[in-house]
Formats: C-alpha cells, structure tokens, sequence
C-alpha cells in the first residue's frame, strides 16, 4: 500500500486527521467572524451579539444542547463501530520500538527533543507554556476585544498565540505523527521507512564556526556572552523602542509584566532561533557548561 | 381499549407521578424558568440567556462537548473497569478478553479510546475559541487559568490511560514520558544541578512517578489509580469551579466595549 494512505489511516492516527481537519475548520470560522467584525467596527457599526436579546433556557439553549450531544454520540458511536482501537504485543522492556513514540499530543515536545536537551525540552519548556497561558490574562493589558472575534483591535496578542498554537504546538504534533520514522528520522509520508538508514549530519558547536573548542574556558565564555546577551538585549531593545515610540505603554505596562512578557516571548522565540541554528546551520549547542548544554 | 389522553389521564394522575414531576408544564414564563432552576442538570444554566450563547458560531459548543466528552469516558471508563485488573499478570488477557469474550467489548474499547482522543482535541479548539473572542479579559481572568489547568489534566488522563492496557505502544509511550522527569533540574537523575541533592535514579521524580527505576507493576497500578480515580476526581472539583464562575462571572462573554 502506498505509505501515505497506510500511515494515515493507522488506527490512532485517525484522531491526528480528524484533528487537522476540526482545527482547520475552527481556525477559518474564527478568523472569518473576526474579520467580519473589524469591518463593522471600522464602520461604527455594533459587532456580532452586541445588540442581543435575552432568549429563554428552556427550550432553545437546552434543544441545541441535546442536538450538539445526539451528533458527538452518535459520531463517536459510528468512528467505533468503524475503527477498532488497536492492541499491540504485551508489553516487553527488552524489545525497544524504534521510533519510540510518545503519546501525540506530546509529540511537539518530543520533537524539540531534537533542538534541546531533555531537561528544555521536556521539563522547563512544558512548564513555561502552562504557566505563560495562566498569565495571558495578566500581561494583556488591552481592554479592546473583550467578548468578540476581532483581529484588528488586539493584532499582536492573536499573531503571538495563533505562532505558538498553530505552528509551535499543532505543527510540530503533525510533525511528529506523520514525519518522523526510524531514529527520529524524516520521512516524507510518500518514502518506506527504512530501518537501517544512516544520516550522517556533521553538527558542530556554535564556538567551533570561528575555530574555538566549545568545551574549553574560551568556548564556555563565548557560549555565555551569546546567550546572555541574547537574553539582556532582548530584555533591553524592546524596552528602548517603546521608550522612544510609545512610553505610554511602558507606564501603562509596568515593570513586572514588562519583564514577565518579554521573558515568556524571547523564550518562545528561542525555539525557532534554535530551529533554524541546527538545521541551516547544523549547531548543536550554543552553550556548553559543566552542568548543562543549550 | 383505551384513548391516549385517558392513558396519560391515569399515568400522571397518581402518587408516585406527581411525587416525582410536581407539576405540569404548560409553557408559561413561569414554567419555562422552573424547568430550569427546579431540574438540577439544567440548573447550571440561567433562566434566560443572550442570544448568542444559543448560536453556534459563538462558542462552536465547545466546552459543553467537552464536558459531554469527559461523562462519556467516565461511563465508559466505569463499565471498563469491571473488566480489568491493574497487574502486568492480568492486565493484558483482560484486554484481550474485551475484544473476544466480553458481550460489546470492542465497541465500549473503542468508544473509550477514540472518545478520549476526541476529548484531547475539542478541549484544545475550546481554549483557541476562548483566545480568539477575548473571554479571558476581566472579569474571567481566574477562570481561564482554571481551564488552563483543566486542560493539562486532560493531557494527564489520557497520559495514564496509555499504560492500561500493558501492550507495547503504552509501555514504551511511558517510559519516553516519564524519561524526562528524570531530566528534571534539580530533582531528576539526568537533570542539571541534581548531583549536588544526592539525586540518583531511586529517589529522583521518575521513581515517584513509576514507583520504581522502571516501568512496571508499580508503575501500572500508579497510573491506574491516577487514572481512574485521583485526576477526574481533581478534574471534577475543578471543573464545578469553572462551571460556577462561568455563571458568576457573568455567563457567556458579551462584547464590552
């Protein structure tokens, strides 16, 4: 069978396909009302539900209700009558799968596993993502767009989530789940997988570019002055722009939410800095210290 | 032979009817707000709602088909349970008997399998429609971070379910899984800084996660007991705070400009 058609119609995989398709659905719905939106409120005009009337529960919420459910049982009931949860051997610790899959949700996580060390990729990272998304309430000052799809009034918040949620998040699951064979290796959906296949890829250090052994003390200076700098003139430059363009919002912002900002975006975007530096550029580290490695 | 008002004459008209339904519904006002307030389903919602919350567009349903989602796993979950034994001995013929022994057994495999994937997926589109309409501005600033919770413990209960069934996709999910709590700083073996704790791989996090260095009887009954009555039982407490502050919060989110 063609291994496109064979690995997405895997049984678990299914969930991946209808995922793409729900999400793909959902994303142009929103952004389409938003759009809707913006031109009524370039207009003066009032948005969709501003004027709204008070309607009874009972019975139209409660119909839509039992609509919404009778259609998810009555899918879910057919996608089980159609697709039969698969069970692979009994478990056996000597017999390694290769490649040893994570649950797909997970994926994304995994696959930074190729950019970042395990204690990034699988512990501080996972970590920063849920603490970054309780504190968006927070750190999004803007009181427009309160209750509505709207994509001109608040354009940065939805550009920044939309990155994360879209590309880093839900890109690299796909990623994970329909590209990744044998050694964490890329597959295009149309090549076998190959057991045996080798990619040798020369992955260097970033000192090593201007001839300097990264483990050594030079290398380790170097290492921290890209990194700190990275961080302190990330922390710094946004904060000179605004002072000259927008003062206004630094009042408005503060010091803590101006440092927790762009703290959580500088190390959003180190992901594809990273990305980028291993795969342009076949870097391995940036950074080697003796307890740890970015 | 009886007509049917006289059928339904004599059903309603006794004890046992009228101490269950206390009165007819006639579609007044009245009645309309006491199928609500008096039913204690339908007494999560208010009486009387905007109109937007009765459009699909608005909130696609999602959070409701979550909920929907999160009391079909737990029926399904329940009746699984009935089968099932948490031991590496057992755990596996277990699930090969719901496929060849148990009356419905595949299908109720299935629906527990396929709805928790479903779950995972909706409660990820509910939080993006959350984002993209604002709802998470004041007053709900609180309500959201309790759904960012709500959503890693979904993650986390479909996490444990993976080891269940004992087969080699679970065992190996798990063991990448709970690898990286070994690269923990500080509190995993592999992690940075953890030496200087006298961190070694039977005190670290992934031993409190397996109960043990690997994975195995200890490590089934953890995610067993995990899965089946520890995360829904946060899930649940979690979300009737969500539920409550929606409604207090002032329900579905209305432009405020």
């Amino acid at each position: 069978m063609n291994p496109f058609i064979e690995i997405i119609t895997q049984p678990d995989n299914i969930a991946i396909v209808i995922m793409v398709i729900m999400v793909c659905f959902y994303m142009v719905w929103a952004f389409q009302q938003a759009f809707q939106n913006d031109r009524l409120l370039a207009a003066g005009l009032p948005v969709d539900g501003e004027n709204d009337r008070f309607v009874d529960t009972f019975k139209p919420l409660v119909r839509i209700e039992l609509l919404v459910a009778l259609v998810v049982m009555v899918g879910l009931t057919v996608w089980s009558i159609l697709v039969d949860a698969p069970l692979e051997e009994i478990a056996n610790p000597t017999l390694t799968p290769n490649p040893a899959k994570a649950p797909w949700y997970f994926l994304g996580l995994q696959e930074l596993l190729v950019y970042f060390d395990p204690w990034l990729a699988g512990v501080v990272l996972p970590s920063l993502i849920v603490v970054g998304l309780i504190a968006i309430p927070y750190i999004d000052i803007n009181p427009k767009g309160n209750g509505y799809y709207t994509f001109a009034e608040r354009k940065y918040s939805i550009i920044i989530f939309s990155f994360g949620f879209f590309v880093l998040w839900l890109l690299l699951i796909v990623i994970g789940v329909f590209f990744r064979g044998p050694g964490w290796l890329w597959y295009w959906p149309w090549q076998e997988w190959d057991h045996s296949r080798v990619v040798f890829e020369p992955t260097k250090d970033l000192t090593a570019i201007i001839g300097i052994e990264s483990r050594s003390f030079a290398g380790f200076i170097i290492g921290a002055v890209v990194v700190g700098s990275y961080l302190i003139g990330g922390m710094i430059a946004p904060y000179r722009y605004w002072k000259k363009n927008n003062p206004e919002l630094l009042t408005q912002l503060g010091m803590i939410r101006y440092v927790t900002i762009i703290f959580l975006f500088i190390t959003m975007m180190s992901i594809p800095i990273k990305m980028v530096l291993r795969l342009v550029f076949l870097i391995k580290y940036v950074w080697i210290t003796p307890w740890f490695s970015v | 032979m009886k007509s049917l008002p006289e059928i339904t004459d004599k059903v309603k008209k006794n004890l046992i009817w009228k101490s269950v339904f206390r009165r007819d519904y006639r579609n007044t006002v009245r009645d309309r707000a006491q199928a609500v307030f008096g039913n204690v389903f339908l007494h999560l919602h208010p009486v009387q709602v905007r109109e937007s919350a009765v459009k699909l567009r608005f909130t696609w349903g999602m959070g409701g088909i979550t909920l929907l989602a999160f009391i079909i796993l737990v029926i399904t979950g329940v009746v699984l349970m009935f089968y099932y034994h948490p031991s590496i001995d057992q755990a596996y013929t277990d699930i090969k008997d719901l496929e060849f022994q148990v009356p419905f057994g595949v299908i109720l495999r299935n629906l527990h399998r396929w709805g928790a994937h479903f779950m995972v997926i909706v409660v990820m589109i509910h939080m993006f429609r959350v984002f993209m309409t604002g709802s998470y501005k004041a007053p709900r600033q609180f309500n959201w971070g309790v759904g960012v919770i709500l959503l890693v413990l979904t993650f986390l209960l479909s996490f444990t379910g993976y080891l269940t069934p004992w087969d080699q996709l679970g065992f190996w999910a798990i063991t990448v899984g709970t690898n990286m709590g070994a690269a923990t700083p500080l509190l995993g073996y592999q992690g940075p800084f953890s030496e200087y704790l006298h961190i070694t791989p039977y005190n670290d996090v992934r031993f409190a996660l397996l109960g043990g260095a690997q994975v195995g009887g200890n490590a089934l009954l953890r995610s067993y007991i995990w899965h089946c009555v520890a995360i829904p039982l946060v899930a649940t407490i979690l979300m009737m705070v969500h539920f409550w502050r929606v409604r207090k919060d002032g329900g579905i989110s209305k432009p405020q400009k």
